[in-house]
Order: structure tokens, then sequence, then C-alpha cells
């Protein structure tokens, strides 16, 4: 055997840190990584010099502070808006002792909000909004600081979540007397309330449909199976028109549901049915043996669904879950098909104005962006709860 | 006194209603019957909603005359029927999905890819794009693009790149193939070409199944189908290649010539339009549902486990080659069910051309439905066309999945 000699000196890999070696191993490690970068830095700087100058001498941007309070409540009555400042409260102080007694990602929404709030105050909105912001983030402050010694209030927060529902719907439709009729319900609040109810109502029903699919009684599971599919085989619009134009017909003739109500029905209705599939999904993953196991150690069939299957499940769907949540809301700009004025109802409704006409690009991206805080705010919480449960880890 | 300790015998015999097997039936005809309630009740609802409204309930009036205009789409006249004011719609619904699947498929093939780019400036981008287009609602996405599409320049100031594509606020004109009276002559010589093709390799396979292959391959014959697949793929396709080209040249005049569109006095002549509401609808659909595949087909590539990649690097192949033959054979299995359900989700969004007055398979419905008052078969047909089209695309696109999977496996 001929005796090995090194030849070469190994040098030791390169350790260097800062912007040039980002640099060289981000953008220019290759020739053709270089020429893309090149390419992409030309495109980027065109682009970025036709928006900006759009944006900041082309644009009229007047269409919407002018537009601002219809975008947000639509026609809800002004002399009735200290309603919605209620409601905004009631959310401030339970978010508020939420974010004091559990920490982690309950306590980042709630300082994100916070800075929103701060955000708003800071920019020349009406100065009665910029009053009224600055009373929710104080009491959201005031409620935080309760919140951190309270730890046994968690049982009545809990509560106090359940009941805020119920409290938003009665608080901006009034009791009594004095009632504010659905029709002038719109912008902003409409998409919100729509997508709330949406959320809150197919959860449940999914879950039911879900279990109904897997059912062993085979007239459950193909009633659950053909609802899904067909559901899931036809457009949102379609199911919107069918409330709207086929359920009058097939109510009988002095009970008549109202608009909103209608909307919120086919909302419902068909994320079940998407719903229904995701969380199926969670049930598969779920072993039987889990199932099994349960009921030797006496638990119900019920109860080892409720106790045991069902929390594995939705546990290992969270982020398909969120993701259907995520375009529930998106789909609640649908319903300005059949007559409400959700907030891309309003913003069309708002270039109907002859004052406005023209203007349809500042107000599509202004309502684009809002849309797009929310839903991406929603993805963002999806990631964190992912991480925080640790799902796909092991 | 001695206490009787010994158990007691449980009888055997259990109450019929605390038995399994007795619950289970009888709560699914109880379920049954409820179902069979809710239908009537709300069939006889219908029945009194409709004699209110005094609408009577038949299919006729699909054979009268429609008597209104549709603004684009295969020729239709008003007088025409309304069964052929619908079929108007499902083929302007079929044109804007097949349309919007296809660039769908390659715009986000491509931002998938490179939001996995090695190149960080590359990456951003991609997610941005992915991002913004996700996360805004499709409804306001093409009543944006529509709007743009209205305030394009006149059709003399018409947007022109290399003088055959042209953008104005009429739509876009785009260069296309048109026939020309030397079509028909190559597409016998196509047709003779396929029929020779057919008979050649139905003879050959016979030839090798009967007489050459009795003594060579006594234990592992070929089957007679995969004679016909081996034919077909080293004698047929050939055969109708040299078919094609030969006809090709043989006619006397070029089968296919290129149109494109001309200015003419007040319009452009030629090549194919796409109306604003098209492009607006298109462009729309196409940008959203390729945010959407750009994540599947990320997510997708990222499910080859690294060691993979690592493997089939140190056994020697070249990058290409890892790829090529090692992670895009294991990528397509995941991909294609999630995509299947993009393309699903694309035809139905079509449905949303009734907000910039596209006349597709739903708007044309809504007309109907104003014109006739015959709302619930009008429904009936709507639902049962787009279920059609779904049901038929998850078919293919299962179909293909099972194809590639088993391909996968036997490899």
């Amino acid at each position: 055997m001929e005796n090995l000699t090194f030849t070469q000196e190994v040098k030791p890999p390169d350790t260097k840190k800062g912007p040039v070696k980002w640099l060289k191993d981000n953008l220019f490690n290759t020739w053709y990584n270089t020429i893309l970068s090149c390419l992409a830095l030309v495109f980027l700087f065109f682009v970025f010099r036709g928006v900006l100058t759009w944006v900041f001498t082309q644009a009229n941007w007047e269409v919407i502070p002018a537009n601002l309070q219809i975008l947000s409540i639509g026609p809800y009555p002004l002399e009735q808006i200290w309603r919605v400042s209620y409601v905004i409260y009631g959310l401030a102080v339970l978010l508020g002792l939420s974010a004091g007694i559990w920490d982690g990602l309950t306590r980042q929404i709630t300082v994100a909000i916070g800075c929103l709030g701060a955000i708003i105050l800071l920019l020349p909105f009406e100065i009665s909004v910029r009053e009224q912001t600055l009373i929710a983030t104080v009491i959201l402050a005031v409620s935080f600081a309760i919140g951190r010694n309270k730890h046994n209030w968690k049982r009545w927060v809990v509560v106090g979540w359940v009941l805020s529902f119920p409290w938003t719907m009665m608080m901006l439709h009034g009791f009594g007397g004095d009632t504010i009729s659905t029709t002038l319900w719109g912008g902003l609040l409409l998409t919100l309330i729509l997508a709330a109810v949406g959320i809150v109502a197919c959860f449940p029903l999914g879950v039911l449909l879900a279990l109904g699919r897997r059912s062993q009684l085979p007239a459950i599971r193909w009633v659950s199976t053909v609802y899904i599919e067909t559901v899931r085989g036809v457009p949102l619009i379609a199911i919107l028109f069918m409330g709207n134009v086929l359920l009058p017909i097939f109510m009988s003739g002095d009970f008549q549901l109202d608009k909103v109500i209608r909307a919120m029905i086919a909302l419902t209705l068909f994320s079940a049915a998407y719903m229904a599939e995701n969380v199926r999904g969670g049930l598969q993953a779920i072993p039987s043996g889990q199932v099994e196991a349960a009921q030797a150690v006496g638990l119900t069939y019920p109860k080892a669904i409720l106790f045991i299957v069902l929390p594995q499940a939705l546990r290992a769907v969270i982020p398909a879950i969120v993701g259907q949540f995520i375009s529930l809301f998106k789909d609640t700009s649908l319903v300005s098909i059949i007559g409400l004025l959700d907030l891309l109802g309003i913003g069309r409704s708002v270039l109907g104005n002859t004052d406005w006409t023209g203007l349809q690009t500042e107000v599509f991206l202004f309502v684009g962006l809002i849309y797009f805080i929310f839903t991406y705010a929603m993805s963002h919480v999806s990631q964190q709860i992912e991480a925080d449960l640790g799902v796909g880890k092991y | 006194m001695m206490e009787d300790n010994s158990p007691k015998v449980i009888s055997d015999k259990i109450p019929f209603y605390r038995d399994v097997r007795f619950l289970k039936v009888f709560f699914q005809i109880l379920f049954i019957i409820g179902i069979i309630l809710l239908a009537g009740f709300l069939y006889s609802n219908m029945l009194n909603g409709l004699s209110r409204q005094g609408i009577e309930l038949n299919l006729t009036f699909l054979n009268s005359e429609a008597g209104f205009e549709l603004s684009e789409g295969i020729d239709f006249e008003p007088s025409e029927t309304f069964l052929k004011a619908f079929w108007v719609g499902i083929v302007n619904t079929l044109k804007v999905s097949i349309l919007g699947i296809f660039s769908a498929t390659a715009i986000g093939f491509f931002f998938g890819i490179a939001r996995l780019s090695s190149n960080w400036l590359i990456r951003q981008i991609a997610s941005v794009y992915v991002e913004c287009f996700r996360n805004i609602p499709l409804v306001l996405q093409i009543v944006f693009w529509y709007a743009i599409m209205l305030v394009l320049p006149v059709v003399r100031e018409s947007i022109s790149f290399f003088d055959s594509i042209f953008i104005n606020v009429r739509g876009v004109y785009l260069p296309a193939l048109e026939g020309t009276a030397g079509l028909i002559l190559w597409l016998w010589y196509l047709l003779s070409g396929i029929i020779i093709a057919i008979i050649v390799v139905l003879g050959l396979a016979a030839f090798r199944y009967f007489f050459q292959s009795r003594e060579l391959h006594a234990t592992s014959r070929p089957s007679f189908i995969s004679n016909i697949i081996f034919g077909a793929k080293w004698v047929a396709a050939p055969t109708f290649l040299i078919i094609a080209i030969v006809g090709w040249f043989l006619t006397p005049e070029v089968p296919f010539e290129l149109s494109r569109p001309e200015f003419r006095g007040f319009n452009f002549v030629g090549g194919m339009n796409f109306s604003p509401e098209f492009t607006a609808l298109l462009i729309g659909l196409a940008v959203y549902t390729s945010a959407f595949i750009a994540e599947v087909v990320r997510s997708g590539i990222q499910a080859v486990v690294k060691g993979q990649r690592e493997a089939a690097r140190s056994v020697g192949l070249k990058e290409s080659q890892v790829l090529r033959l090692v992670v895009v054979p294991q990528a397509i299995p995941v991909i294609v069910p999630p995509l299947t359900s993009q393309y699903l989700n694309l035809a139905k969004n079509s449905s949303l051309a009734i907000f910039i007055g596209f006349p597709d398979l739903f708007q044309v419905g809504e007309i109907m439905m104003s014109q006739t008052g015959q709302s619930i078969p009008i429904f009936a047909m709507i639902m049962v066309s787009y279920l059609i089209m779904s049901l038929t695309t998850s078919a293919f696109m299962n179909w293909y999945n099972h194809r590639i999977t088993r391909i996968g496996r036997s490899r």
C-alpha cells in the first residue's frame, strides 16, 4: 500500500457573519441566482416606483376618510352608535381580563389590539372616534391589570365569553320598544357579525355531520354523506340565492325570516359541510383503540366521543379549521348579491355616489386591505396555536 | 337466619328497549321518519307558497322564446329557446373554468417552486404574492380587475405588444390559429392515419401473440394487451406522426394560418377577442386560485423527506436527476388531491361572474328565473349542472391520482 500524504490543507468552514456574507449566501451564491437577483431587483424597482407614484401623486384618498363611518357601520343610525361602543367596551373588558389571566397567545392578541387602538388614536380620525378608541384602550389596559391578580376568575371569564355573543346581538338589535332593523346593519360591522355567527354556528353542526358521516348506522351515514357532498358540489352563491329566493317559498306564509338571518343560515349550512370534512380528517387520524379503551374503562359511546376522540381529533386539524374560518370570513363578501350592505357592498354603493365615481381602485384597495388585515391575523393566530399545541411535532 | 348471598341470576332476556340491536334500528327508523316529515312539511309549504304566487311547476317554459340577449358566448338570438340560453351559459362557464384551471396551474406551480428557491429575494416576492392574493376575497379581486379593465385606453389608443396583442377598454385581442380550406383535407389524412395505425398495431399484436411468442416465451408469454401497448408506443405513434406530417405538405393549402387582430374602421378584426368581463373573471380566478395552488405545490415538495434528496445525491445523481427521479414522483401523489379541490373551487367560483355581468351558467339561470318565475326547476338545473361538473372533475382527478400512485409503488 502506498503511503497517503495530505497534499493540501483543508481550511476550517467559514463562520463569518454580517450583511456581506448574508448577501453572498442568499442572493449571489451561484451564477443563476445572481442573474435572478438582479432581475428581481429591477422588477421590484419598477413596481415600487409605479405603486408609490400612484399612491402619493395620482390617487385621490379623500374618498376614504369621507366615507369611513359608512364603511365601518353602514347605515346604522348615528344616534344609536353608543350601542356599538358598548359592545366594544364589553369585549375589551373580557379580552383584557383573559389576557391577564392566561398568558401566551391571548396576551399577544390583546397587545396587538391595544397597539391598533393606539395607532387609531394617532391617526387624524374624527374626534368622537378617537374618544371612543381611547376609552376602549383604557378599559382594555385596566382590565388587563385587574386580570393579572385574579386567577380564580377563570370560570367567570369563560361564562362571560359565552354570554358575550347573545349580549352583542341584543345590544345591536335593541330590545324592548326601540329596535334597530337588521336592514340598517352594514359595513364592517355586518361583515364581522356574519362571520362570527357563521363561525360559531357552523362548528357544532360540522362536528355533528362529521360524526354522522362516520356513524355505523347506515341511515344517518347516508343522509350526512349526501348532504355534505351536495353542498360541497355547488357554489356558495347558489346557496345564498336559494336562501333568498327559495326559502320564502318553503316557509309557511305568515312566518318569514329576516334577510340577514337568511344569509346567516345559508353561510352556516354551507361552511358546515366543509367543516365536517375537515373534522372527519381528524377523526380518521384517531386509532380505533382509543374508543375501545374508553369503552373498556366504562365510558358510554357518546362520552367516549366527547371526551376522548373529539379533543384529539380537533387538535389534529386546527390549521384546517382555522383555514375554513378564514374562507368563511372572505365568503361573507358574497352577501351583497342578495342586497345586504356588507363591507364590499357598502364600498360598491359608495362608488355609485356621483361624488366618488372613478375612484374604484382606491376604494377596492382600502376594502381589500381591511379584509387582508383580518385574514392575515387569523392565519397568524392559527400558526401560533399550532406551535403552542405542538401539532405535528411527534 | 341466613342471608341469601348467592348472586342473582341475570336473566338471559334483555328487555327489548335496552337491546342495542333493537335500539339501532329503532333510532334509524325514527331519524328517517323525521326527515320524511320535514320534507313533507317543506313540500306542502312549497305547494302553498307556489299557489299563493300563482306559479305552476312545469318544464314547458324551457321550449318557449327567451326574449333576452346574451352579451357573449356561442351565437344566441333572443328568439331562441330558454334551453338554448342555458346551454350558452354552461358553455361560457366551461370555457372560463378550463382556461382558468390551465392558467392557475401554470402560475401556481411557478410561484410554488419560487417559494422554495435558494434565492432569498425570489422567495420573498413569491410569498408576498401568495399572501396577498390568498387573503383577499375573490369577489373583491374580480370587481377590482373589472374596474381596471374599464379604465383602459379606448380602441384607437390600444396598448399593444409586438403588434399582435392589443389591450383596450373593449377587452383583449390575441392572435389565433384559424383553419383554412385545406383543414378538412388534412383532417381526412389524420383520420386515415389513425385507422391505419390501429390496423397495423392490431395485426402486429395478433402476429406476435399467436406465432412468435408461443415457443420463445412459453412460460411468461406477454399478454395481448401488453403487445398492443408496446405496438401503440413504438409503431402506431410514429406511423400516425409520419402520415400527419406528410399530409400537412400534401394539402394544397396550409391547414392553419395565424390570424392577427388588425385595426379596421372602428374596431379590431381577426384573431381572438376576450371581453372585459371575461378577462376580469379569468384573471381573478387564475390569480386567486394560483395562490392556493402555489401553497399546495410548496407543501407537496416539502413533504418529500430530506433524507430522500440526500440519499439521491449520495448515490451520485445530478441535481436535475434528483428532482426528476426522486422528488417529483414522490411529491405528485401528495399534490394531486388538494389540487383537485382547488380545481373544483375554481369551477364553482366562476359563478361570481354574476357580480360583473358575465353570462355564465348562474347568471343566465338568474335571468331565466326573473323572466319565468320558475325558480325551483331552474335552481334544480343549476345545481345539477354544477354537481355534474364537480363529479366529473373529481372522477378524472381520482383516476389520475390512482394511476400515478400505482406507478409510484411499482417502481
